[in-house]
């Protein structure tokens, strides 16, 4: 049998219009042979979000973060639902603040820590089964629905930005799902970001009047961010690793 | 000849028997929004597979226009408790487990996803006074956008 070829909407024929049952979006026409048995044909563009001439990323200015200041960690468990149990060895990572304190001058600071949505990501490259990927637009996420949670990953992440679910867990975030057997990290709030919303931790560091956290198109040579990197000194962490983090910090 | 009459009025039989009250097909709770334009049935035996294809358009592609998605099951088919709000699938006569329970096949979606709405579409039902069936439908068609 013979597929349509077709590449938009407009041209697909009226039968497969109606039977619009394939999120068709461009590419794909669908076409029942028997019950349950279903041929699709795949081609031309496919209408997604994720945009690969962005590349999400965050500036982090350390001196404008204060060590007494939990508001990104708070605004991050809220808006994806986990917790802490007290347990350290088991707790979600999805972000946490870090006190650093260097030992010849004593100069003290406090940065928020989360995966650092690598261009060159570790987790993806041990990740045996293809769960750990980055979007076109750099942001590094799981596939909760293929990870097996053999958490190669999160060791081979430097940042140890990666946590195990290793309880059940229920009433989950629509936007956030999350359950045992997983493993789990920072998102870039991408169900955010797909909606032209900033993450929660940067809202909430905003809201603050800290404004430590500033969020963006790194491609976009216009972009606030894209500025603020060309004129003023920053780093990545690790850049020894050469993995060239999309979360970048200054004043560090 | 006769044993194909027999076994069709057999058939028919444990077809009319399975309509009836009191038997152990699953209740089919009506869901709060409109009917899918493909039919119950060619939902009932493929809604797996299309929720497979979307989610993999969402998850991978950030494609948050899908058609198919299981945020939306969830709301357009809550089966509300008696406090009035959704019920989880923990709770008996919750909208995926009757069928899946009668058909013996384990959900896994639910070890990930919430089985009840999202908190905006339960804000909706809360609301006092009650939202109305447009503002509902409107609601369910906003979550695919
Ligand atoms: S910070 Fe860790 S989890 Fe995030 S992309 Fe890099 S290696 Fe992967
Ligand atoms: S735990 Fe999951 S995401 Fe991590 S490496 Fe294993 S399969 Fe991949």
């Amino acid at each position: 049998m013979k597929l349509p070829a077709l590449n938009n909407k407009s041209e697909r024929p009226a039968e497969l219009n109606r039977r619009e049952f394939f999120k068709s979006g461009a590419a794909v026409a669908s076409v029942t042979l028997a019950p349950g048995v279903t041929l699709m044909a795949f081609g031309g563009e496919a209408s997604a979000n994720a945009d690969p001439g962005k590349r999400w990323g965050m500036l982090i200015d350390v001196n404008k973060c204060s060590t007494d200041c939990n508001a990104c960690v708070t605004a991050c468990s809220e808006e994806n639902g986990w917790k802490l149990d007290g347990n350290p060895e088991t707790d979600p990572q999805w972000i946490r603040k870090i006190d650093l304190k260097h030992k010849e001058t004593g100069r003290e600071a406090s940065l928020p820590m989360m995966c650092q949505h690598c261009e060159t990501p570790p987790c993806v490259d041990v990740c045996p089964t293809g769960a750990s990927f980055k979007r076109v637009d750099g942001i590094v996420l799981v596939d909760k629905h293929i990870c097996i949670g053999c958490r190669y990953c999160m060791m081979a992440c430097p940042f140890k930005a990666r946590s195990f679910v290793h309880e059940e867990i229920e009433d989950q975030k629509s936007n956030a799902p999350r359950g045992k057997g997983t493993v789990e990290s920072c998102t870039l709030c991408v169900h955010r970001v797909d909606a032209g919303r900033v993450p929660a931790c940067v809202e909430s560091c905003s809201a603050t009047g800290n404004g430590a956290m500033m969020f963006g198109d790194l491609n976009d040579p216009n972009s606030e961010i894209a500025q603020a990197l060309k004129n003023y000194p920053s780093m990545g962490l690790r850049d020894d690793l050469r993995v060239n983090p999309g979360v970048r910090y200054t004043n560090l | 000849m006769k044993r194909l009459v027999t076994t069709l009025l057999v058939l028919i039989g444990l077809s009319t028997g399975a309509a009836m009250a009191g038997s152990t097909y699953p209740d089919i709770p009506k869901a709060v929004g409109a009917p899918h334009p493909e039919g119950n049935d060619y939902m009932r035996l493929n809604h797996m597979r299309l929720l497979r294809h979307d989610r993999n358009l969402t998850v991978h592609d950030g494609d948050r226009s899908i058609k198919y998605s299981i945020k939306e099951c969830v709301a357009c088919h809550a089966v509300m408790g008696p406090d009035a709000l959704p019920i989880s699938v923990q709770e008996k006569g919750h909208f995926c487990r009757n069928c899946h329970e009668f058909a013996a096949v384990k959900i896994d979606c639910f070890q990930c996803h919430n089985s009840k709405p999202e908190d905006g579409f339960i804000d909706l039902l809360k609301q006092n006074p009650p939202a109305t069936d447009d503002e509902i439908q409107a609601y369910l068609d906003g979550m695919s956008q």
